[in-house]
């Protein structure tokens, strides 16, 4: 009994596309809840709170993970909607690769952003 | 096979079950949120490189278009989080019944429409 591996799925096992879409999504809640939560408590927000928040060693390793769980959780989702929708394998392969290409540059870019912070001139 | 059977291929007379409805829309507000991936990056980018830009940037939060913009994105996100809760709620056994289907999709809606609202008068009355 062979059992079926889909090449494209983002590991090649369904269940490890399950655990992963669950993973990611607990981080990118706890991330999306504690910036609702600094922003809360900060109700006029200056660019001093807000840069100092993204200047944090802390906070940008949270930051990068929480990037890096966004691609992997847009990734099995994406997946997951092209195999339903998209029957022609050629076309599916095609938007496939520019969605790859487009979160490797999303998690760039994120990383970037927080590398080329100003913040608060004296 | 019996060809007098009967068939319906008019889809708007089809009644979803609110389930199906809830399920279609967390896979739209999904497909929506990674479209919005690279405004949320630009606009992440504007309010944190420096004093200036982030000024800027908040005088176009200000504007109506691009008020409209966040506050469609962040209720996709909304949606999208609520629908994401209930999944994660049900993968630990709880209403998985179709009585508790039901039950969690109208308890789920009624959970984004409110957030939705609280959203809405935040980036608008307070």
């Amino acid at each position: 009994m062979g059992s079926v591996r889909n090449i494209t799925s983002y590991s090649g096992n369904g269940l490890r596309d399950w655990l992963v879409q669950r993973v990611s999504a607990i981080i990118l809640a706890v991330y999306i809840l504690t910036l609702v939560a600094f922003m809360i408590c900060h109700q006029n927000l200056t660019y001093g709170d807000w840069s100092t928040l993204f200047s944090n060693l802390f906070f940008k390793i949270f930051t990068v993970i929480a990037l890096f769980s966004l691609i992997l959780h847009a990734w099995v989702g994406i997946w997951t909607v092209l195999t339903d929708y998209v029957k022609p394998t050629w076309l599916r392969g095609l938007i496939e690769i520019a969605v790859i290409i487009s979160l490797i540059g999303y998690f760039i870019w994120g990383v970037e952003i927080l590398w080329n912070i100003q913040g608060v001139l004296f | 096979m019996n060809k007098k059977r009967p068939v319906n291929l008019d889809l708007m007379t089809v009644r979803f079950p609110i389930t199906a409805i809830t399920s279609i829309l967390h896979r739209i507000s999904g497909v929506i949120l990674f479209f919005c991936i690279p405004i949320l990056l630009y606009f992440l980018s504007c309010s944190l490189s420096d004093q200036i830009s982030y000024d800027a940037i908040s005088a176009v939060f200000e504007s109506f278009p691009i008020k409209l913009l966040n506050f469609l994105i962040l209720s996709a996100l909304i949606y999208h989080f609520v629908a994401g809760i209930r999944h994660l709620i049900m993968d630990v056994g709880i209403g998985e019944t179709k009585m508790g289907g039901k039950l969690g999709a109208k308890v789920m809606l009624f959970m984004s429409i409110l957030l939705i609202v609280i959203l809405g008068v935040w980036l608008w009355v307070l």
